[in-house]
């Protein structure tokens, strides 16, 4: 993993190094990313996640480009930045749905898309409508075989046992995510931690190797964001499934993590959580000065960073000049 | 044909009287030809509109299906005018209207969607305009626009009870081959597209038996209350039950007893058949309704009765 290229924003590499870094005061900030790059933590497994010099593009623009990614079998990454700079599109691209425009993605060891049932995903959003009469567990049974055709018939479930087990795995997973209380109601009537535990069992239930989580704790209030994020870093740890997990906040996973990237200004950096979220990286990162502070609790508060409006119209300037 | 009801059924063959013996009279209205017919009909149409229903209601593509609805109207006009089927005229409109639905992309974001409601809004009301020009350019055809537009059960043909079935069964069929992906398609798009289900081709294909299904309901209903057999029964059973299979099986009950009845209904007395159907199913809706939150009451005291230390909560 290493910072955009010199070409794609001139700006980074022209920004002095400040004498005093984190970790260490002789460590290069570009060292750190390149560390990372040729780090394979478990040389036994092929990576999840591999992203090579990767851009994309999307309506006509592009979104960020030159990013190098590695995430190991059962990491925890976070992938950090602010609102509008391309988080989502890097989780749409690891799966396929967004092609990229330059670069090798690699996921499970094959094309984006080919290894479509060893991956959970749980995308960006709101909520389930108030007036969705189905139920939290039909929710669930869909991330098992809701993308089989045919027809469920009334009834078969006691009849076949390949359904009765289906109808039991889905039961043991709701289990796991703590949402047997109310998988029997319908889901436009839950609260959105609860939603949310459900959805997290959808894109479990076929017991993924990958998971994709597009800001799960986006909407949920803290003791909600709390347990979400331990429910993840225990499924993470537990049963050895690497997560992708986009957030804009990185203080209720924190202690999970393994690893974070951090997109910003049409570029990523990555690294563990403690190089990446320093005030020198994020400042070169942004080519703006950045704090960060840390609390007596251990939560890191990031001060300075670029509103999503000023990225929005830098993007426009760089892809002038391209 | 319904340009021909007036002259056949009740007036040609003595006024039908309820004699209230529930035996006797369904052995009275079994005894017309027509009245079989539209039993027939009528029970095709219930069952194909209340499974479409139901996918339609759950998608929340009710106004694309009054859209499609309204186009019919032009349809079944123009094919009265030319001499053709009634029912080539609905199916011709209707499916070719579903095409170019489909061919709209559909806008997620607010700002296009108020746009797209902007076009098919547009096209309504020049479907409508058309419609009433065909009527008038069939001379003498003004007692058959009550028909197309709010519905008849009077001379419902043999041939038409075969078009009905055949179209009848061929969108089940097909519905039947993509309900679960379509399902999940429709409550989790993105979800389901990401697990490689092809969201966009589903929503096409459902379109298309959207305008089936409007097409076969059209011809009882009449283009303008062809929700009361798409959407009312789907509406019911969502709000009986949250078991999507439960909900739709009782999407086709309630479909059912409500054509049934206002069909027998309408036999024996002058008023049209839509408004019998249209009543009864608002009736069923208005009761599951009034049930649901009165249990939903019920359920929230009991907790909160057995819960007396966390009722703040």
């Amino acid at each position: 993993m290493r910072a955009p290229r010199a070409g794609a924003l001139p700006s980074l590499d022209r920004r002095p190094v400040p004498a005093e870094r984190a970790g260490g005061a002789d460590r290069h900030g570009r060292d750190v990313d390149r560390g990372t790059l040729v780090t394979v933590p478990d040389s036994s497994l092929a990576p999840a996640v591999v992203f090579h010099d990767v851009s994309a593009r999307l309506g006509g623009r592009t979104i960020w480009s030159h990013v190098d990614l590695e995430v190991s079998q059962g990491e925890f990454v976070a992938v950090l930045g602010p609102n509008g700079v391309g988080k989502s599109t890097l989780v749409k691209v690891a799966l396929g749905l967004l092609p990229a425009v330059a670069g090798l993605v690699e996921v499970l060891g094959g094309p984006p898309g080919a290894a479509r049932h060893e991956i959970g995903y749980l995308p960006q959003r709101r909520s389930f409508d108030a007036g969705l009469r189905v139920r939290g567990a039909d929710i669930v049974r869909f991330g098992l075989d809701g993308d089989r055709w045919g027809s469920p018939i009334p009834g078969l479930d006691r009849l076949f046992a390949g359904r009765r087990a289906a109808a039991a795995r889905v039961e043991e997973v709701i289990d796991k995510v703590g949402a047997s209380a109310y998988a029997d109601r319908p889901v436009g009537e839950l609260s959105g931690g609860e939603q949310q535990r459900l959805l997290i069992a959808q894109a479990l239930v076929r017991r993924p190797r990958l998971l994709f989580l597009d800001e799960p704790l986006d909407s949920l209030d803290l003791p909600n964001q709390a347990g979400v994020a331990a429910l993840i870093g225990s499924i993470c740890r537990d049963e050895h499934v690497a997560v992708v997990m986009v957030a804009h906040d990185v203080n209720p996973i924190l202690a999970y993590l393994d690893r974070v990237v951090y997109i910003a200004r049409g570029g990523a950096v990555a690294g563990k959580p403690e190089e990446v979220i320093t005030g020198p990286t994020l400042s070169r990162l942004f080519d703006t000065p950045i704090e960060v502070l840390r609390t007596s609790d251990g939560r890191l508060v990031v001060v300075g960073q670029p509103e999503a409006p000023a990225l929005h119209s830098d993007r426009h300037h760089l892809d002038g000049h391209r | 044909m319904i340009r021909l009801a007036g002259a056949t059924g009740i007036g040609a063959s003595g006024a039908p009287s309820l004699t209230w013996n529930v035996v006797a009279d369904v052995r009275q209205l079994l005894a017309f030809h027509f009245m079989v017919n539209a039993l027939e009909a009528g029970t095709i149409v219930a069952v194909t509109a209340g499974a479409i229903g139901w996918f339609m209601v759950l998608r929340r593509q009710a106004f694309a299906g009054h859209t499609l609805a309204v186009v019919g109207f032009p349809g079944a006009a123009g094919a009265t005018w030319l001499g053709l089927p009634l029912a080539a005229g609905y199916f011709g409109f209707c499916l070719m209207a579903a095409l170019v639905i489909a061919a709209v992309p559909r806008a997620r974001q607010g700002s296009s969607r108020s746009v797209e409601t902007a076009v098919i809004g547009t096209v309504q009301a020049f479907a409508l305009a058309a419609g009433i020009l065909f009527v008038n350019l069939y001379q003498g055809f003004a007692n058959g626009v009550d028909a197309l537009l709010f519905g008849s059960f009077l001379g419902v043909t043999d041939t038409q009870v075969r078009v009905l079935l055949a179209a009848g069964i061929g969108a089940l069929a097909v519905l039947a081959l993509i309900g679960r992906p379509l399902l999940f398609a429709s409550v989790d798009a993105d979800v389901a597209a990401a697990r490689g289900v092809p969201v966009r081709l589903l929503s096409a294909v459902f379109l298309l038996l959207l305008g089936a299904a409007v097409a076969e309901a059209s011809e009882i209903t009449g283009s303008l209350l062809v929700f009361a057999l798409l959407v009312m029964p789907a509406a019911t059973a969502q709000q009986l039950t949250a078991r999507p299979r439960l909900s739709m099986v009782l999407a086709i009950v309630v479909g059912l007893v409500v054509t049934w009845l206002a069909l027998g209904v309408a036999y024996f007395s002058p008023y049209p058949v839509g408004f019998f159907l249209t009543t009864f199913a608002f009736g069923a809706y208005v009761l599951a309704a009034v049930g649901r939150h009165a249990t939903a009451l019920l359920d929230r005291r009991a907790a909160r009765a057995v819960v007396p230390a966390n009722g703040r909560a």
